[in-house]
């Protein structure tokens, strides 16, 4: 579903930019706290929890937030294959900006692990304590870390290409100002 | 707009070339996060591999603390404990526990006679969900003063280099007041009859906000007895576990649970350095142990006794260890967890 407008809305644009620095911390600090044993550790994961929730629900009135006001057309002259690669690509980051989190709450309450987010604000269990469930979520948390980190270098290099190379206005349509005259 | 289209037709391969260096940087810039490009950064895993035999660690066990057994009880706080921090633990009440009474060894099927140290893991639950987790040990103070040190022991002790352990205490010598202690100390012939202790400092918060910086110990109600290695070499492997069974079943056992208040400039960041005696101590409740239950269907099995699994009103301190133990024991729960059919529960608890 799409829209006649040239560019998402503003809160849509808001919401992107501000989840894109949340995941893209949220990546690097998981990847960070699972390789040091300093105190860094700790404090890393005092911020994975609430930062994955809170990515949790900005997904989530972000995927409202699609449903009302849909996203701009692609350009008429992408290559099918672009396009494609293009629309199955959201899919893909509004399963992980979704999934993550939760997958990771699964994880912590299969494992008996109290979800704190901060001070005296848990979360509850939404898991029976379970090593083989642990174990199968933990392995997909790890495994789509990745996964969440390439598909958004790809869509970095996709953008790029976008705004760079074909230069077709799909940058401009989530950019926070405009780069160039266009009509809103 | 037609004049940007129109150079980037004459220059496809700078602006590609951009678009690789961007999406580049990126890809390194997570690799270092990860440790890839660091071999020599301490990772969890490199500290937990350390802890395994020669043969490799025993698959579906914990990697160390491997040999335990679990029991049920609850502690009861008599509000002693409020003055120092508001957690909901020290509020007068009994508050249920599952715990963990264990051997500091990497082998499940240790003889108990054989290992040196003891421990205690313990999980306190209060109504309002803010659990308590703590792992103690019997030794009075830890081996080594850093997490690096730690590693270093683990990589002395494996290694077949008759000088290597030499070297390390030169560069640990604080080493040797453990050792001196691991030589001296009585043994005893039952976990009911030891002391457990925190070793690392942690932070109490009282009602007004104020830090109180303090270790903590399990005293035994039961009088220790001391008695020879030798003569505890000739009890079964398994002698702990069963006088623990047996002692329970017949009468619950007890513990103090006493906090110590540092005093300004005590050294908190090492847990190889005891306090002095002197400092003030507040009892501040009982731990009544009064079910014995063997791990493989027992309720510790699947609780990761990690020692940042903290309530409001305790925080970890300037220690370094409880966040590296924290990174180990998460590494050692994700391994053992995943290889849960190694460990097989008996039939009755194949059941759950």
């Amino acid at each position: 579903m799409t829209t006649s407008r040239k560019r998402f809305t503003a809160p849509q644009r808001l919401l992107h930019w501000l989840m894109a620095v949340c995941i893209l911390s949220m990546l690097f600090i998981g990847v960070g706290m699972v390789s040091t044993v300093t105190t860094k550790y700790l404090t890393l994961v005092q911020i994975h929890k609430p930062l994955g929730i809170a990515i949790l629900v900005l997904a989530l009135i972000r995927l409202s937030l699609r449903f009302v006001f849909h996203a701009p057309a692609l350009p008429a002259d992408m290559p099918e294959p672009m396009r494609l690669a293009a629309e199955l690509s959201q899919y893909v980051l509004y399963a992980l900006m979704i999934g993550m989190p939760l997958i990771g709450w699964g994880m912590l309450s299969a494992a008996s692990y109290p979800v704190v987010l901060f001070g005296s604000v848990h979360l509850p269990s939404i898991l029976p304590v379970s090593p083989s469930l642990h174990t199968l979520l933990w392995h997909a948390h790890y495994y789509l870390a990745f996964a969440f980190f390439a598909t958004i270098l790809m869509h970095v290099g996709a953008i790029l290409f976008h705004k760079l190379v074909r230069n077709d206005g799909v940058f401009d349509t989530m950019a926070p100002v405009l780069t160039h005259d266009q009509p809103e | 707009m037609r004049q940007s289209s129109v150079s980037s037709r004459t220059l496809p391969l700078t602006r590609l070339a951009i678009i690789a260096a961007v999406v580049g940087v990126a890809a390194v810039a997570f690799a270092y996060t990860a440790g890839w490009l660091s071999p020599d950064r301490l990772t969890p895993k490199k500290l937990v591999a350390s802890l395994a035999p020669p043969g490799g660690p025993a698959l579906g066990h914990r990697r160390n603390h491997a040999k335990g057994i679990c029991f049920t009880g609850t502690f009861e706080a008599n509000g002693n404990g409020s003055e120092l921090s508001k957690a909901q633990v020290f509020v007068p009440g009994q508050y249920p526990v599952v715990g963990r009474f264990n051997l500091a060894t990497a082998d499940p099927n240790a003889a108990d006679a054989m290992v040196r140290v003891r421990g205690l893991g313990i999980r306190i639950s209060p109504p309002n969900g803010q659990e308590w987790r703590s792992a103690m040990i019997d030794a009075p103070i830890f081996p080594v003063s850093t997490v690096q040190g730690f590693y270093d022991l683990q990589m002395a002790s494996a290694t077949k280099d008759p000088d290597a352990m030499k070297r390390f205490i030169g560069t640990h010598p604080e080493f040797l007041t453990f050792l001196k202690w691991a030589k001296s100390a009585p043994w005893t012939s039952s976990f009911a009859e030891e002391r457990y202790n925190s070793l690392n400092s942690f932070l109490f918060i009282d009602g007004s906000g104020t830090k109180h910086t303090i270790r903590w110990s399990l005293i035994p109600a039961a009088q220790p007895v001391s008695i020879s290695p030798e003569e505890l070499a000739k009890r079964g492997p398994d002698f702990l576990e069963q006088e623990i069974t047996q002692r329970v079943a017949s009468g619950p056992q007890h513990w103090s649970l006493v906090v110590t208040v540092s005093n300004p400039g005590d050294t908190t960041a090492d847990p190889n350095k005891a306090w002095p005696a002197d400092r003030r101590t507040v009892d501040v409740g009982t731990l009544t142990v009064q079910q014995i239950e063997q791990e493989a269907d027992g309720p510790c099995r699947d609780i990761n006794y990690d020692p940042t699994v903290l309530p409001v009103g305790i925080t970890t301190s300037d220690d370094p260890f409880p966040s590296a133990r924290s990174a180990a024991y998460s590494r050692s729960y994700n391994s053992r967890t995943a290889e849960e059919k190694y460990y097989p529960r008996s039939a009755t608890g194949a059941k759950q």
